[in-house]
């Protein structure tokens, strides 16, 4: 009895040190090619509610690392380095984001993160990198209000989005504004920054409502829109995810169309969402980004065709994915820069690379944020969008100017004070 | 009284909604005491089989008739949730009769493997699923009969599967390599579900202005209703299912095939699950987490209503439509603007859909303080409910 | 022998708790001090499933509900006096809410972590019990309050912040850094060392009068009333007791995941709790804990090689379990399933013939009274 119950110790005791070998180890060697190679993370949602919008960004830092490498890969201290991707699965749960980032730096050691769509896994994500002093870079176009030093925002601020498409709503549109958004921290802030904004500019809030995650039963706020705009006016959407599908379908069947005088303008509706939902629905609505796959230049026509030729001619590119496309680029440029791959290094040279990306050519600024194209569009019969207004190039603020209690603060991570961070202009 | 109407109107047709994703549940759950928690992922089912009988439309032949595919998918839907339920009563359910709460976590599992099958089923993976399924049933069968009777048969019993899936894996990623095979069929993004043009658009009746897919959505529900009540209540399958609902040994005594009873009983209730998920196409997204939004509240409504009447869950799913609907969209305060400021503060702050779905909620929960058997309680004298 | 099994689990115990922290890297000891904490919450239910029978699906109430007590607490306390915590700033919140204000107690916030819980958890069930609702019903209700719970804070921006939940990591206790990697290993002592409390606990409670009254109502409850016994009571009780614990598992979670937030009420993390009871076995208590390592453990290597594939692996555990492994891994092993299989295998272990008559202590108290004989039998 005694031996047998110590075969089944050593037995489960050998099958778990194999199960966490086979975890730990599997470092590869380099190729011929190269002279070594460095380790990238990339922590997108594989699994759950948010692998829908992820799997894309995460598809377009793949296609950017491969055609790194496929160029010879990151040149530093004469030395060609390929970029090696440890992939991790945030499954659609900010703390999973939070253990998950904690694993790729200490355990996997990896020089850089690439990962997050959603500003809760950001927000879980932050202290981790902050603690660590680490850095990740974050593709998507977010609320603002946030300008850390471990952070680097390769999305849109709110000045570079959501305020310029607000001013051309003003001028264009109407001054009613309703505002719908999903119950979390981006459409709240989001629609925060808005109402000072119209406040600022003589527009009007005519009424908000916020949607749960995942909610599809929109009919309440359908009615408050009818009441609130009987005759057509603006509506803003900051919906996001599956609910989008539902308040589009819902709202073409009350006749909150276009053709009846209601402009809809949505921030999270990008061509990808569009084939998700269906054109029909979302013709003549707009949307405001800084990248669309109609976007007419060389640079835009190489990447969407390179996209299209690694994951299938039905794919689309879309403003997440160039952002998330560009990041991996200004990474690598600014490594070369530093000429290291070390994390510290890396961040001081980052501020001021510029790279030629499929929206044109960006620059990194002093606040970790980057210089955007702005552009208007509206949603065709095909899914694409028709640009109606290129603002051109806008630099990004950090934290808003309309808000009252960030108003008159900035923040330089190339100025050497404790509070670089947030600081009175 | 235009927002009565609006009121009424909204709020049956929100409850509709819940009539339709409750009642197979009602079904299963009220007559033969399953809980079944992949309901949601059997609604699912249905929704993808509308998405492909909508693209077999879009081209070919049928295109001409494309505005009435959706009439082809109901039945459709209805057989491929059935099957699939029928399937899982076979197999799982079977096993656990009288045992409620195992049922509810097995299910559980069952609506997890559902969902990750939608997002990575592809050719090669059925290929490799249907090869392993096929090895497991077929290999005992080669083998030497007396090793049946040898005491080690309950291994070989599970190496046999073991090896069956091991072969089924390897099969799909090797085939996985072929590019064509390797295309999932869904992917995990949602998909598109066009409603034809005649479901687009509304119709104004009298004061108030009703969305056409709403109104096709009701007229669903009454005639899904109108089946089950006849089938349940008219047909000889539906008498015997009620005998064996009521006292199951007799019912054997008598003759009737009550395993039969119980297969067929499974197989409406998850067929009426594929038909809602034809319907919620309609309104919202179509994706592999579309079950998850509709499962705890097919559960309020059924436990609302009382367990074993369709006229409770009718009752009770219409209840909460209206009740979400008028905290929803805060409709009181237009009808009594005056009313006292504290009053006023608390109606908005529950005035948004999630403060809406956690007050109703909480209702219920207190409501079941007072009727603990729900609306319609059957009547009875027993010692356990 | 029977020694030998009285002290080698604490020895092994001991050393576990002084050999892992020097040989695991840092993110596997604190994985290890995570997945632990979760053991707490697990014994809770083993309790409540195991002992009593009620299902509940709602314990993710309580954890969060702890974990929320510690993150407001740790929130206020990384801020200089006088300043709000950040987020408020976002949603225009000019004052610190009221029920904020005790959370600048720790010795409050020691209390809220397990009382407030279990008065949650005792209301709720006392409303639920004295209905005489119980089964598959009582555990639908529960999980329509977890979903009250979970829309309610995710909700509430300017009260807790909503879905984006508050981190814990850039606090101070005692001068050190919640998230620094000291801290952290403390935390798992402090986790090791309440693991085996409320396991104590789970025991004593179900040793005695009171847990025969559990399992009483757990395989016939109208018979223990019939027989004078206020059920209600009982189970009331039991559910507070377990809503306390999960309100330490939660806690003690939160501090070593860095961050609270309203997911922990999400109602398939519920449904997960349930399970490692399962697979560890149900009535076995230490089954419990020893299921919430595992699969956890389980789930986070999976998810590093094929996320894809944990759904698929989890789903397949919840049929295998509920149909081939009833009573979970440690129900198996004590049932003797490791020596069937031997046995299957052509490799019958050794089986006294006559248990009954070897075991007994008269017989080997002869025996070794024989034995001390000189020239006696052997």
């Amino acid at each position: 009895m005694r031996k047998a119950a110590f075969r089944y110790v050593a037995g489960a005791t050998a099958v778990a040190a194999s199960l966490s070998l086979v975890a730990c180890g599997g470092g590869e060697q380099a190729s011929g090619d190269f002279d070594g190679e460095v380790k990238v993370g990339i922590l997108h949602s594989r699994s759950g509610t948010m692998a829908i919008s992820e799997n894309t960004v995460a598809e377009a830092e793949l296609m950017a690392i491969d055609e790194i490498n496929a160029k010879g890969g990151v040149l530093v201290d004469g030395k060609k380095l390929k970029i090696v991707p440890v992939e991790e699965d945030g499954a659609s749960d900010w703390p999973t984001f939070a253990e998950k980032a904690k694993k790729l730096i200490d355990q996997d050691q990896v020089a850089v993160v690439f990962g997050g769509w959603t500003s809760a896994s950001r927000k879980a994500m932050l202290p981790v990198f902050e603690a660590k002093d680490h850095f990740l870079f974050y593709p998507i176009q977010y609320e603002g209000q946030e300008c850390s030093k471990n952070i680097f925002y390769s999305g849109a601020a709110p000045n570079q989005q959501a305020e310029p498409a607000v001013d051309w709503l003003l001028q264009n549109k109407g001054k009613d504004f309703f505002l719908v958004g999903s119950d979390y921290v981006y459409p709240r802030t989001a629609n925060t920054i808005m109402k000072e904004q119209l406040k600022a500019n003589g527009g009007k809030v005519v009424g908000e409502d916020y949607l749960p995650l995942g909610n599809t039963e929109v009919a309440p706020i359908i009615a408050k829109i009818k009441q609130a705009l009987p005759k057509g006016g603006v509506i803003v959407n900051t919906l996001n995810g599956d609910s989008n599908v539902a308040f589009f379908k819902q709202m073409k069947a009350a006749g909150i169309t276009p053709a009846n005088g209601y402009s809809i303008m949505s921030f999270s509706i990008a061509e990808e969402e569009i084939a998700a939902i269906g054109p029909e629905y979302l013709e003549g609505t707009y949307a405001a980004w800084n990248y669309f796959q109609s976007l007419d230049t060389p640079a835009s026509k190489e990447f969407t065709k390179n996209f299209k030729a690694k994951y299938g001619d039905s794919r689309v590119t879309s403003d997440p994915a160039e952002a998330a496309y560009m990041m991996v680029y200004l990474w690598a440029a600014a490594a070369e820069k530093a000429n290291s791959v070390d994390d510290n290094k890396v961040r001081e040279a980052l501020i001021g690379v510029s790279f030629d990306a499929p929206e044109g050519k960006v620059t990194v600024q002093p606040n970790h944020h980057v210089e955007k194209l702005v552009l208007i569009g509206e949603v065709q019969k095909d899914g694409m969008f028709k640009i109606l207004e290129n603002k051109g190039f806008v630099k990004p603020v950090a934290w808003n100017q309309y808000v009252p209690e960030t108003k008159g603060f900035t923040c330089d991570w190339t100025q050497n004070r404790p509070d670089a961070g947030k600081f009175k202009m | 009284m235009d927002l009565l109407y609006d009121t009424l109107f909204n709020g049956l047709a929100i409850g509709s909604v819940l009539v339709l994703a409750a009642l197979g549940l009602a079904v299963v759950f009220g007559l033969m005491g399953v809980i079944n928690m992949a309901h949601g992922e059997l609604m699912m089912l249905g929704a993808y089989t509308t998405f492909v009988v909508q693209n077999l439309f879009k081209n070919g032949p049928l295109q001409g008739i494309f505005p009435l595919y959706i009439l082809v998918a109901i039945p459709l839907a209805f057989l491929v949730s059935g099957l699939a339920g029928l399937l899982l009563e076979k197999t799982v359910i079977r096993r656990l009769y009288g045992r409620p709460l195992e049922t509810l976590l097995a299910t559980w599992g069952v609506s997890l493997i559902l969902q990750q099958f939608v997002r990575s089923v592809s050719s090669a993976f059925v290929i490799g699923l249907l090869v392993a399924v096929a090895l497991g049933l077929v290999a005992p069968r080669l083998l030497p009969r007396p090793w049946g009777q040898r005491r080690w048969a309950p291994v070989l019993g599970v190496a046999t599967w073991v090896i069956a899936g091991l072969v089924g894996i390897a099969l799909a990623s090797g085939l996985g390599g072929v590019r064509v095979l390797d295309q999932p069929w869904f992917s995990a993004r949602n998909i598109d579900v066009t409603a034809p043009v005649w479901l687009r658009g509304s119709v104004d009746l009298g004061a108030v202005n009703m969305p056409t897919a709403r109104l096709f959505i009701i007229a669903l529900t009454a005639l899904a209703l109108v089946a089950v009540h006849w089938f349940l209540q008219k047909s000889v399958w539906g008498i015997r299912i009620r005998a064996v609902t009521q006292n199951r040994s007799m019912s054997d005594c008598l003759g009737i095939p009550t395993e039969t009873v119980d297969a067929l009983t499974f197989l409406v209730g998850s067929g009426l699950a594929g038909v809602a998920g034809v319907a919620v196409t309609l309104l919202g997204s179509v994706g592999p987490n579309l079950g998850g939004n509709y499962i705890v509240d097919c559960f309020m409504v059924v436990v609302l209503g009382g367990v074993g009447k369709l006229l409770g869950t009718v009752v009770a799913a219409l209840g909460i439509g209206v009740l979400s609907y008028v905290i929803g969209s805060g409709s009181l305060l237009l009808v009594w603007p005056a009313m006292p400021a504290g009053l006023n503060e608390l109606i908005t702050f529950f005035a948004t859909t999630s403060m809406a779905k956690v007050l109703v909620f909480a209702l219920v929960v207190v409501f079941l303080q007072f009727r603990p058997a729900g609306l319609f309680p059957q009547k009875g004298r027993m010692v356990e409910a | 022998m029977a020694k030998w099994r009285t002290w080698l689990p604490w020895l092994l115990l001991v050393a576990a708790g002084l050999i892992l922290p020097a040989i695991l890297p840092p993110f596997r000891l604190n994985l290890l001090g995570r997945f632990l904490s979760l053991g707490i919450v697990a014994l809770g239910i083993d309790l409540i499933w195991g002992f009593t029978g009620m299902l509940s699906l709602g314990q993710g109430i309580f954890f969060a509900l702890g974990g929320y007590a510690v993150g407001m607490h740790l929130q206020l306390l990384a801020l200089p006096p006088g300043e709000l915590p950040e987020f408020f700033g976002l949603y225009g919140v000019k004052a610190l809410p009221a029920f904020w204000q005790p959370f600048h107690s720790p010795l409050f916030t020691g209390l809220c972590i397990w009382v407030l819980p279990a008065l949650v958890a005792g209301v709720l069930g006392y409303l639920v019990f004295r209905n005489r609702i119980k089964g598959v019903y009582f555990s639908i209700l529960t999980q329509a309050a977890l979903l009250v719970f979970f829309n309610f804070f995710n909700g509430q921006q300017k009260l807790i912040n909503g879905t984006n939940g508050l981190k814990t990591d850039t606090a101070r206790i005692f001068g050190e850094l919640v998230g620094s990697d000291a801290m952290q290993r403390n935390l798992f002592w402090l986790t090791l060392v309440l693991v085996v409390a409320a396991w104590a606990l789970c025991r004593w409670i179900t040793r005695g009068r009171f847990g025969d009254a559990l399992i009483a109502i757990r395989d016939d409850e109208p018979r223990l009333r019939f027989t004078g016994y206020n059920p209600t009571a009982y189970k009331t009780l039991v559910f507070a007791i377990a809503g306390a614990m999960a309100g330490v598992s939660g806690a003690l979670y939160t501090v070593q995941s860095g961050i609270v937030s309203p997911q922990y009420m999400a109602v398939p993390f519920s449904i997960e709790m349930v399970i490692w009871v399962a697979v560890g076995g149900r009535g076995t208590l230490i089954g419990a804990v020893l299921g919430a390592v595992l699969i956890n453990y389980a789930k986070s290597l999976v998810s590093e090689q094929l996320p894809e594939t944990w759904l698929f692996i989890q789903g397949g555990l919840f049929l295998l379990v509920v149909t081939a492994l009833p009573d979970g891994l440690v129900g198996w092993w004590r049932q003797g399933g490791p020596r069937q299989i031997q046995a299957m295998v052509g490799w019958p272990p050794l089986a006294p013939t006559y248990p009954g008559l070897d075991l007994d202590p008269a017989v080997q108290a002869e025996r070794e009274a024989l034995g001390s004989i000189p020239g006696g039998a052997p």
